[in-house]
């Protein structure tokens, strides 16, 4: 079997005392594309949240292993470099560190001591992401993520994507507030990475971002929980009819985790 | 009266050490007028700081320093102020109270730049330093710190620019406590003639954990019409150290003073950057930071006075607090009545690495004047956590994050020190404070 799998199971996750998500089973294996999409306030950030280890979402019950490793015994960094990569929905802002130079410290936070990658390389692939990303070059230099537009944002989240190519990746809405021109180079970012070594797991609101990246699999979340999953042609209905059909099916009233918490 | 506060030094010494160097009368009456006032002088009371059991009259007057052949014979912990590979063409090293080293390029001592000791000042522009020398920046009276500064005053450096000179190459000065019990009562003086420019930096440093002793720092900086002097500073006073540290600057019409000062001693502290923007769109940056560690206690004041017209003052303050350190920030634009049109803007911001450290930023804005625009932005916080969270989630070790986030919090005061060499000093100064 080619590239790694996340496992997760049964995961219940709390924010400040309220259970969020009550029992998320989810396995992604490399080369596979998995989508999970559904309403607000069903709990997919905070899948997504949970598997890099935000401070503020305790985990209260189930597991996440990669590729049998115990995930939420490894801090933030070591979940990291084990190889999972989460593009976020809204990155900090880290005044005085510059984009290029902490793009330098993530690909070496990776490599041994002595085998860090020299500078003369680290241009050579960054240039050339920002080329393939359609980023303006002066980004590398400008203060990480500080005065970005939405679109800016998005575009470095995935350039880092690309350059620390990653086991795993989670995209939280990646595509959220990206017009159809980035929306399309924001894909054929992600696009690039497919090979069977690579796992991802795309999180969106709408079908729009996956006429670009055909997911392998699609799973709809409803009151914390994945209540349903299939291929490509469930996002397409999900596209045409809505989510009322699904909740009518499973007899849900409300879809969000509020009322039930 | 306590027997504590009696200075050891009298009419009679001061009298023997002006004598000894040769200094104009005016000076030895300058110096014993100082003392008399000691007595009745009060300390200054720097803002929620009590500095009254301070170290100020615990300390060894003099200390010779051997003048050195070469760079080469510097110790290890001074290299890293000079770049090796490129040895400033204008360079000053003061051990303890002698010249060590001093050279000047041909080209400015061409055109009547004078970068020189103060000693050697007073002997060979006697009337240059007269003219400045405590008059339009600090006043002797002021209060006991300023009257102790000129009655002992036992180092220092004057520069001056004449009209029209552009100085391009900056001018650097390392003050090299070596003896750990000599205190040191510098003067520094920089004057830029009309339309002239010049960038100077300068470095503290010593080396006394233990021995105590202290260093009254006065430093005057003179802008005349439409000169513009930027000026660099890195302080690393050891912990043995206490310290008052006046700089002050005097900015006449459409002139610029520009401050850079990475605040980095290891003992009590009270470090006041004042400048007064006197003529006409007279402009100040004034920028700042500090690191305090262990159980110092540090009291910083930037403070721009807006007198002339259209008139802008900038003040940023960035300080990272750890240990059981404590610092105050005082934040102070002051806008005088007649200085329409001026713009008194400050930040002040100061990042808590631990539970006991304690930091204050006291945002202050007086204005006495309705046709200006002022501004202020103050905070005291920890590190984000999410941004820690961001940059570890893209395998950075926290460590490695928190230095990221430091450094980054430090860098608009860091990046603009003018010489590279001190920025990397600096830098390293603040690596070895902060881990």
């Amino acid at each position: 079997m080619a590239g790694s799998t996340l496992e997760i199971k049964n995961l219940h996750v709390s924010i400040e005392g309220k259970e969020i998500l009550k029992g998320v089973d989810l396995t992604i294996k490399g080369g596979e594309f998995h989508a999970v999409m559904g309403p607000n306030g069903t709990g997919k950030s905070t899948l997504a949240s949970a598997v890099m280890g935000h401070p503020k979402y305790e985990v209260t019950e189930g597991s996440i292993l990669l590729d049998g490793e115990d995930v939420l015994e490894m801090e933030v960094d070591e979940r990291a470099r084990a190889g999972l990569f989460l593009a976020m929905q809204y990155p900090s802002e880290i005044s005085g560190v510059t984009t290029s130079d902490f793009l330098r410290s993530s690909m070496n936070a990776r490599r041994e001591e002595g085998d860090e990658v020299s500078l003369m390389k680290f241009i050579k692939e960054m240039d050339s992401a920002l080329d393939y990303l359609e980023i303006d070059k002066n980004m590398a230099q400008r203060y990480l993520n500080e005065g970005f537009s939405g679109g800016e944002k998005k575009r470095n989240e995935i350039l880092q994507l690309m350059l620390l190519k990653p086991e795993i990746a989670i995209l939280d809405e990646i595509d959220s507030g990206l017009d159809i021109d980035a929306l399309k180079i924001v894909s054929k970012g992600i696009n690039k990475l497919r090979d069977e070594n690579f796992g991802c797991l795309i999180i969106t609101h709408y079908q729009r971002l996956l006429n670009y990246i055909t997911p392998d699999h699609v799973h709809v979340m409803m009151q914390g929980r994945v209540v349903k999953s299939g291929g490509p042609e469930l996002a397409q209905r999900l596209e045409a009819e809505g989510y009322e059909w699904i909740k009518e099916e499973l007899g849900i009233e409300d879809e969000t985790v509020g009322q039930n918490a | 009266m306590s027997v504590e506060t009696k200075l050891p030094y009298d009419k009679e010494y001061i009298n023997q050490f002006s004598n000894d160097n040769n200094e104009p009368v005016w000076m030895n009456s300058l110096r014993l007028q100082a003392l008399e006032q000691i007595e009745t002088l009060e300390l200054p009371k720097p803002d929620k700081t009590k500095i009254g059991k301070w170290n100020f009259s615990r300390f060894k007057h003099l200390a010779e320093g051997e003048k050195i052949a070469s760079l080469k014979e510097l110790p290890e912990a001074l290299e890293g102020f000079l770049d090796e590979e490129n040895i400033p063409e204008n360079l000053l090293i003061q051990r303890n109270h002698s010249v060590a080293y001093a050279t000047l390029s041909e080209e400015l001592k061409e055109q009547g730049v004078i970068f020189t000791d103060i000693f050697t000042a007073l002997q060979e522009h006697e009337d240059l330093v007269r003219r400045y020398y405590m008059k339009d920046a600090v006043s002797v009276d002021e209060h006991r710190l300023t009257a102790l500064h000129a009655a002992l005053m036992n180092g220092g450096i004057f520069v001056y620019v004449p009209k029209n000179v552009e100085v391009k190459v900056p001018l650097q000065v390392i003050f090299w406590q070596e003896d750990p019990e000599a205190a040191l009562f510098n003067h520094v003086l920089v004057v830029a003639d009309e339309n002239s420019s010049l960038t100077y930096v300068e470095n503290y440093i010593s080396y006394n954990e233990t021995e105590e002793t202290l260093a009254n720092v006065v430093t005057e900086v003179i802008a005349q019409n439409n000169a513009k002097i930027s000026f660099g500073a890195v302080d690393n006073f050891a912990a043995g150290t206490t310290v008052y540290n006046n700089r002050r600057g005097v900015a006449y019409r459409d002139a610029t003073i520009d401050w850079a000062l990475g605040q980095m001693n290891e003992g009590n502290t009270v470090s006041e950057n004042i400048t007064h923007l006197v003529g006409d769109n007279s402009l100040s940056n004034a920028k700042t930071v500090s690191v305090g560690r262990g159980k110092q206690t540090q009291n910083f004041t930037a403070k721009i006075v807006h007198f002339g017209k259209n008139s802008e003052g900038y003040i940023l303050q960035h300080g990272v607090m750890k240990d059981s350190a404590t610092s105050i920030f005082n934040g102070i634009g002051k806008i005088e009545h007649g200085a329409s049109k001026s713009n008194a803007e400050q930040e002040s911001r100061v990042l808590m690495l631990s539970e006991k450290a304690r930091g204050d930023a006291n945002p202050i804005l007086l204005i006495d004047e309705d046709d200006v625009t002022a501004g202020h932005a103050a905070s005291v916080g920890r590190v984000d956590p999410l941004q820690l969270y961001y940059l570890m989630s893209r395998g950075i070790t926290q460590a490695e994050a928190e230095r990221l986030v430091i450094h980054g919090f430090l860098a608009p005061v860091v990046n603009q020190l003018p010489i590279e060499s001190v920025k990397n000093q600096l830098t390293e100064v603040i690596e070895r404070k902060v881990y």
